[in-house]
């Protein structure tokens, strides 16, 4: 008999195995071998990103896990975080001279596991030097259509899918008119509606309404998110309204993110901060910047564009799996 | 009682809602790559009956509804109350009508219920998925009908109306499946 430690969590006797099967495994690793051709054949090197870094992301809702590191026996304990996505890393190895990269490695994110979601997870993520936002959704569009089997993509702008579905301008609307709008669609929401401000709003009609419309029989992109959700994307240069960010969609799976990469330092360094704002608004603990990417964006990002996708979902949505676990080795509640 | 964050939901948790109890019944996740994540919950409200959805954003924090389900045998009714009775312990409980609600028409002598106890106090009467019950009322049936074709109603000592087979009888005990309110068959001798 094996003696267990008092754990307040529930173990599962059939846990100890795995929670997809044999099957799906093999699939998953064909997958892999298809992705690492298709990047091989284009000249595009792989890297491998470390996970533990000083900075995490201050997106607000981003939530890193951390870790305590002693650089030496003297030294005090330094706090270390799980990457939400190689993003940094890979930007410090353009910033030195690489001009294609991609990884596929481990992500992590501290937020709730549900059908979609897993904790820990894999990313495939992929930057293109001298491309623009569309040359690059040509090549995530040449990559779906290989994995999924497919022969066509949608694509919308933000506004228009807003216009199509909602018969509003997410770019001119007001707080009121947006909240208008949630209400009319018989969202209850149960703390209301005083903190939320007007990107809370959108989010909340672009995921409980635009995206559960999106047809089933192909994959949707959505680009132009509204310039206060560019995240690390740089602002439109013709209409300053929006920033050359897209997403992509695929039967109510988010699937990838993509950005023409902001390279402008000092303005990565006021969105940090403006997240950090955010945050302490928000009550949530204010984050560390990454100072390495900062000063890397200062030695000079080369003009280019970047996209991480969820491989997981992707063989989700290969196999017709309802549940990420089910294309997982261990999910979380095995850990 | 405890209060519970949207990351501990799941189906069967007991939260309040307005002021009442309420029972998950399903907890959607949403979160978007970037943004506020949701969750939306599909909520029964355990006196109403009324299931409604709400939208909680993650982070979120209800109280928790201090709900039990315990099984009581169904003793009688003063008129007003509607007594219960634990067989191990032989402690009495009394449900007034709006707890008793539609299964007032199912409640027979020993049958074990299931009450569902709010602060200590029932809230819903559940009657036993089937339960036997005589027939007090029936016209006479034509004799060598086997069951199916339409049937007639019966009238049940608890005053509930049921379509039978005609080929039951008045004074006969038949089982009913409460939750449908259909014959299921005749009594086991």
């Amino acid at each position: 008999m094996i003696h267990v430690a008092a754990n307040t969590r529930h173990v599962h006797k059939n846990n100890w195995r795995p929670s997809a099967s044999i099957e799906q495994l093999k699939k998953r690793a064909q997958l892999l071998s298809q992705l690492r051709r298709f990047f091989e054949s284009r000249d595009v090197l792989e890297i491998s990103a470390p996970v533990l870094a000083s900075a995490g992301v201050t997106d607000p809702f981003i939530d890193n896990f951390s870790t305590q590191f002693s650089f030496s026996a003297q030294s005090s304990e330094q706090t270390l975080y799980l990457q939400s996505s190689p993003e940094y890393a890979m930007k410090r190895l353009l910033a030195a001279g690489c001009e294609h990269i991609y990884s596929i490695g481990p992500a992590f994110r501290h937020e709730g596991a549900g059908s979609n979601h897993n904790p820990e997870f894999t990313m495939l993520e992929w930057y293109r030097s001298g491309f623009d936002m569309q040359m690059l959704i040509d090549e995530v569009s040449d990559l779906l259509k290989t994995t999924l089997n497919i022969e066509n993509i949608s694509q919308y702008s933000y506004q228009d899918v807003f216009l199509k579905h909602m018969n509003i301008d997410p770019l001119t609307a007001t707080t009121d008119e947006l909240i208008e709008a949630v209400k009319l669609k018989g969202i209850d929401l149960y703390n209301g509606f005083e903190t939320l401000d007007n990107d809370d709003l959108l989010q909340m009609l672009f995921s409980h309404c635009i995206e559960p419309s999106f047809a089933n029989h192909c994959p949707v992109i959505v680009t132009h998110f509204p310039a206060s959700q560019a995240s690390l994307a740089r602002i439109n240069s013709l209409d300053n309204r929006v920033a050359n960010r897209f997403e992509v969609y695929f039967k109510g799976i988010e699937l990838a993110n993509g950005f023409h990469e902001l390279s402008d330092a000092n303005e990565q360094a006021a969105r940090f901060e403006s997240d950090n704002k955010k945050r302490s608004a928000l009550n949530f603990p204010t984050k560390p910047i990454d100072q390495y990417l900062l000063t890397a964006l200062d030695a000079g990002l080369p003009d280019c564009s970047g996209v991480a996708l969820g491989v997981d979902r992707l063989l989700m949505l290969i196999v017709g799996a309802s549940h990420i676990r089910d294309v997982l080795t261990f999910d979380i509640a095995r850990a | 009682m405890a209060n519970f964050s949207t990351n501990e939901f799941k189906a069967g948790l007991k939260i309040m809602l307005d002021g009442e109890p309420c029972n998950i019944l399903e907890n959607e996740y949403v979160k978007p790559g970037k943004g506020q994540a949701f969750n939306r919950v599909k909520i029964r409200k355990l006196i109403s009956g009324k299931v409604l959805e709400k939208t909680f954003r993650s982070g979120d924090s209800v109280e928790g509804a201090d709900v039990m389900d315990t099984e009581l045998a169904y003793l009688y009714t003063d008129g007003e109350f509607y007594h219960f009775m634990n067989n191990e312990t032989f402690e009495q409980i009394a449900a007034d009508e709006k707890a008793v609600g539609e299964s007032i028409k199912w409640l027979a002598e020993n049958d074990v219920c299931t009450l569902t106890l709010w602060n200590g106090s029932p809230i819903v009467v559940t009657p036993p998925n089937f339960v036997e019950l005589e027939i007090t009322e029936t016209d006479p049936g034509l004799k060598g009908d086997t069951a199916g074709t339409g049937g007639k109603p019966a009238t049940l000592s608890t005053g509930a109306v049921v379509r039978v087979p005609l080929f039951v009888q008045t004074g006969e005990v038949i089982k009913v499946d409460t939750r449908s309110g259909e014959y299921a068959s005749r009594a086991q001798k």
